[in-house]
């Protein structure tokens, strides 16, 4: 539950989350990352180490650098926290089309 | 299937955004909120009462397998026909504070709309305490409401 939560904060982050979209096609190096934004470069560092801890993002040495990339199964957690409501909320929206489709208007 | 419906909760932000778009004129799916025979099908829910005006309110009254009774209610702020409703939302008896709710309904084509309902909670901890508690349970009555109109059919 605690670990949970922590995904969300670190999530609630805009720079986070743009961090994520970055790495979601690519590894990249902490200075690439960085490159993107106009934040300072020790910020940045701070943000891809929040994402790390609470393992959104994981670490591949390869060399003298350290590249990152996103760990899939973190992401997931985050999508099917909120897809039983979502799903709630489709099914009963999927029955309101049904209802209103064969629905003959009171003369 | 993907899902027709999207949920946009946006981190940090004590507010969340379903959107829906549907195959129906908005007259039809704005009637879907106005009548109370017909939110009784789809939200499979008693309207105890549906007071659709401004300064208006509305209870519902769902009871669970286990015979309990759980009362929805909120007071209807404003109600703009085919358009758009503003309304809380609470229910009773339990822990979980009154949420806001903006209801939008726009016409895409002559047989397609869209709904929007923006919500806003009393905090960020209660958005993220309502999507993961209530939900489950909502299935769960969802998948009763089934089982009781295919066990009709039998």
């Amino acid at each position: 539950m605690n670990l949970r939560r922590d995904v969300f904060q670190a999530i609630a982050d805009p720079t986070r989350r743009a961090i994520l979209v970055l790495v979601a096609s690519q590894s990249m190096t902490a200075g690439a990352i960085a490159a993107n934004f106009d934040t300072a470069r020790p910020t940045v560092s701070k943000h891809l180490q929040i994402l790390t801890e609470c393992e959104l993002l994981q670490q591949e040495q390869n060399g003298r650098e350290i590249y990152y990339h996103l760990n899939p199964y973190k992401m997931k957690e985050i999508a099917d926290f909120i897809e039983p409501f979502r799903q709630m909320w489709d099914d009963r929206f999927n029955k309101l089309e049904t209802i209103m489709k064969a629905y003959k208007p009171k003369k | 299937m993907e899902l027709k419906t999207k949920i946009a909760a946006e981190e940090g932000k004590q507010e969340l955004t379903i959107t829906r778009v549907f195959d129906l004129s908005v007259e039809l799916l704005f009637r879907a909120y106005a009548e109370p025979e017909i939110v009784e099908q789809w939200m499979g829910t008693k309207v105890v009462k549906l007071d659709n005006k401004k300064h208006g309110g509305y209870i519902f009254e769902t009871t669970d397998p286990k015979g309990n009774k759980h009362v929805f209610s909120g007071a209807i702020h404003d109600f703009t026909p085919g358009k758009s409703i503003i309304r809380t939302f609470e229910m009773e008896n339990t822990t979980f504070d009154a949420q806001l709710e903006f209801l939008e309904f726009e016409e895409l084509t002559n047989e397609t709309s869209q709904l929007t309902i923006k919500i806003v909670y009393k905090s960020l901890a209660m958005r993220d305490q309502m999507l993961q508690l209530p939900f489950a349970q909502g299935i769960n009555m969802a998948h009763n409401t089934l089982q009781e109109v295919v066990s009709k059919l039998k």
